[in-house]
């Protein structure tokens, strides 16, 4: 009898454990909450994520494309950097791309995607995104996912607070993080106040792709012009910049710049800006920038020399420019679904200062300024705030909105959103983030219309520390994926992002599925090294270069045996891709070339140069997997001495061309 | 107690479940040599169900040379064998329709059509599909007429 208790108590511990063990729960919540948490950001394969999500590479330079809510890396987009994977800035077609006047610059440092908007909201046409350090604005064209255009921003250092575009993207927008000469001249640092100022540039174009143009400057006082967003509904016609570094200072800034108990939001006037243009009242400035258009017709990118830029000065224009004092070095600056509110994040803080459009108006009309700077009304502060958000947490860096009545705001140093109601301006809800938040991401947050059926917030995280297996010194970015359409945010996910995702935006997919380019037509190709047929395929010299006319389809190169190349010569590979199906890129490799591959999309033309230095038979390949014959898909060029007498002579099996 | 909880930790009743691994039993498809002797009866696969030639129409033909030596060359030249079977008197031994359905569905009739599976043995590759539209391929057939 007492052996049966024993055993049945054994039995009874051993179906507890078992029970406990089944489906382990892992962080707090159980197996139960876990599962549900899982069934939330579960894509089933084949299955389409809900929302693109598009990231900042930041320091790379890039742009990644992931879907909400699995996460799953769907792309990256070569914008202001080389990408070796594409041939983007290798290949002689997208070359041009990465013209400045400070000649070629193969590198950048992306900051803030903004998706184009028609009434204040994302219509799915095009993503802008700027690059930081050589002042730089690019369009991505969401029918390819390929950056088209990029214009240089003249007068202009540290394009930081950019590109947020207008409610119509009549405008995209560029203030100067870092003050400079304006123009550049040789003067001592030290002459900082006297020769340093900023601007803030209006681009236009945005929605007509390879005319984006420098549409005016406005020269502004040597500050640190931070972040920007454009007005949008009742606040259409106005763009609002973050400044910090009022107290012009040019060295030890993380004391030196911040002395002051407030710096200013810029609230500029754009569509006074447009009455002066219109009445001549700018100076026109001989600086010089580039534009870069690339045709999807031509497959080329062109870089054309601009010169001469229309310059207003706000002590010449009344009414352009106005100052809203903003405590502690506001980082971001944000505007409400409607566009009343005008939250500055003072990130030596740890409230928000929400201004009122409506307030600012009538302080206007009041002349309710405490001082003018440099012809810059300053409006008292007192006169321009509707309320301030005592968060309890500290650093907020940027704030969205859910449509809903709430503000999100990114909390750097307590590393935690903090949700706030824009009726009261209490906080109502609060969760970590891991680690260090920078930005933060609502699909639609930006604009006048967060989606309806949008429940989702991104954080992006400067700091991973142990959020994944460890690899080395260096961590890829976290992001966390939060769920919140209820009272409580609930954190979902995490993943990895690449470089730093300073910025991200979300679109409903349904607004870019349709309007995918899936192949270019090879009738509209219009390149002009093209060869479209086998038969339009040859190899001409002209002097010491050669250019090779090429075809490749699965799975052969026409020509795939090339004789009389010489050492010294520069060779031009001209190959388009005759397939006219779906995900069917070929890539080119030849051994030696000091570039990259090629990858050619359908219907496409790409030119690698290649330079031999040696005699010899050198392969070629494709690189991309396309077919079950993709490993025979190679040929070999013949290099001979400079003073060969070997004829110029292609092939492909029996049909032997030459000179 | 033990069992009835091991039976709710997921512990395999998937032997129970004898539908999802009994054998398929399907109609045995063609071999190519029986296709190809049934070629009159075989329109492939594909959206192409009937086609109704009609009179030979030369302009259409035109068009159809055109896109023929645009998008298929590549791999057809039309009177001798390249990368694939030359078009040429293809209306003796394939239907208007599977030659469509070939044109416009290469994937699927490579992998589940008795002769298209059999050529891709026989070739090595899969057609690739060049995008051509309905339209398109008839415009094509029509050309194929004048290669008789």
């Amino acid at each position: 009898m007492r052996s049966n208790t024993i055993i049945f108590a054994c039995l009874l511990i051993t179906s507890i454990f078992m029970y406990t063990s089944c489906g382990n729960g892992g962080n707090g919540g159980g197996a139960l909450s876990n599962a549900s948490v899982a069934e939330k950001v579960y894509v089933a394969p084949g299955d389409y994520d809900q929302y693109y999500e598009f990231f900042s590479g930041g320091f790379s330079g890039q742009v990644t494309v992931h879907g909400l809510p699995s996460g799953r890396l769907l792309k990256t987009i070569p914008v202001f950097s080389v990408d070796a994977e594409k041939g983007y800035g290798f290949n002689e077609e997208t070359k041009p791309m990465l013209m400045t006047t400070f000649g070629f610059v193969p590198w950048d440092d992306s900051h803030h995607p903004k998706l184009s908007q028609t009434n204040g909201e994302h219509d799915g046409n095009f993503l802008f995104i700027n690059g930081n350090n050589t002042p730089r604005v690019a369009r991505i064209d969401l029918s390819t996912f390929e950056t088209t255009e990029i214009i240089q921003i003249p007068n202009s250092a540290g394009c930081h607070a950019s590109p947020y575009p207008t409610q119509n993207t009549e405008y995209l927008v560029a203030g100067t993080r870092f003050s400079v000469p304006i123009p550049q001249k040789d003067v001592p640092i030290s002459s900082y106040k006297e020769n340093f100022k900023g601007t803030f540039t209006f681009i236009s174009g945005g929605q007509e792709p390879g005319s984006m143009d420098v549409a005016f400057q406005i020269l502004a006082p040597g500050y640190d012009y931070d972040l920007a967003h454009s007005g949008k509904g009742v606040s259409h016609g106005w763009s609002f910049f973050t400044s910090y570094n009022v107290e012009e200072q040019n060295t030890l800034k993380e004391k030196n710049a911040s002395q002051y108990d407030k710096d200013y939001i810029a609230a500029v006037n754009w569509k006074k800006a447009e009455e002066y243009i219109a009445q001549g009242k700018f100076q026109e400035w001989p600086s010089e920038y580039y534009h870069n258009y690339y045709d999807d017709h031509t497959h080329m990118a062109t870089s054309t020399l601009k010169k001469g830029v229309k310059v207003l000065i706000p002590s010449e224009c009344p009414g352009l420019v106005y100052y809203l004092p903003t405590p502690k070095s506001p980082h971001g600056v944000d505007v409400s679904p409607t566009g009343e509110f005008i939250v500055g994040s003072g990130k030596l803080s740890a409230d928000l200062t929400v201004h009122s459009f409506e307030k600012m108006l009538a302080a206007i009309e009041a002349e309710n300024f405490d001082e003018v700077i440099d012809g810059i009304p300053v409006i008292n502060f007192d006169a321009v705030v509707a309320g301030t958000v005592s968060s309890g947490g500290l650093g907020p860096l940027h704030t969205e909105f859910d449509g809903r009545g709430h503000g999100y705001t990114s909390f750097f140093i307590s590393s935690e959103v903090v949700k706030w109601s824009l009726e009261t301006y209490e906080v109502v809800d609060r969760i970590p983030a891991y680690y260090s938040i920078g930005h933060l991401s609502i699909p639609g947050g930006g604009s006048m219309k967060p989606w309806e059926d949008g429940k989702y917030l991104i954080a992006m995280n400067k700091i991973t520390k142990d959020r994944y297996l460890p690899t080395g010194p260096e961590m890829a970015h976290s992001a966390q994926l939060y769920d919140i359409s209820g009272d409580k945010m609930e954190l979902l996910l995490d993943f990895p992002t690449m470089g730093e995702p300073h910025y991200a935006q979300g679109i409903h997919a349904s607004k870019i599925v349709d309007r995918q380019v899936k192949f270019f037509p090879l009738e509209e190709n219009e390149h002009p090294y093209k060869a479209l047929t086998e038969a339009d395929t040859k190899v001409v010299r002209d002097g010491n270069e050669v250019h090779i006319y090429a075809t490749m389809i699965r799975s052969h190169f026409a020509p795939d045996n090339i004789e009389g190349i010489k050492v010294g010569d520069k060779v031009f590979w001209h190959i388009t891709n005759l397939e006219q199906d779906w995900d069917v890129p070929h890539g080119l490799a030849v051994m030696g070339a000091q570039n990259a591959e090629l990858l050619i999309m359908p219907g496409q033309t790409e030119t690698l140069v290649w330079e031999p230095k040696s005699e010899g038979v050198y392969p070629f390949y494709c690189t991309d997997f396309c077919s079950a014959l993709h490993q025979e898909m190679q040929g070999y060029i013949r290099v001979s001495p400079r003073n060969s007498n070997i004829k110029m002579s292609w092939s492909l099996d029996d049909d032997v061309f030459g000179e | 107690m033990t069992v009835i909880i091991m039976s709710s930790c997921g512990g395999g009743s998937g032997s129970k479940d004898e539908g999802k691994f009994a054998p398929q039993r399907m109609a045995k498809p063609l071999t190519y040599e029986e296709a190809v002797a049934d070629w009159k009866n075989q329109k492939g696969l594909g959206p192409i169900k009937s086609v109704e030639m009609g009179e030979f129409n030369a302009e259409l033909a035109k068009k159809g040379e055109e896109i023929y030596t645009l998008k298929c060359t590549a791999c057809h030249t039309p009177e001798e064998e390249k990368l694939g079977p030359a078009p040429q008197g293809i209306f003796k031994r394939r239907t208007p329709e599977w030659i469509m359905n070939m044109i416009l569905n290469p994937e699927e009739m490579a992998k589940n059509d008795p002769i298209g599976r059999g050529l891709l043995m026989k070739y090595n590759t899969v057609m690739a599909n060049q995008g051509l539209t309905e339209e398109d391929a008839r415009a094509v057939l029509e050309f194929f007429r004048t290669l008789e």
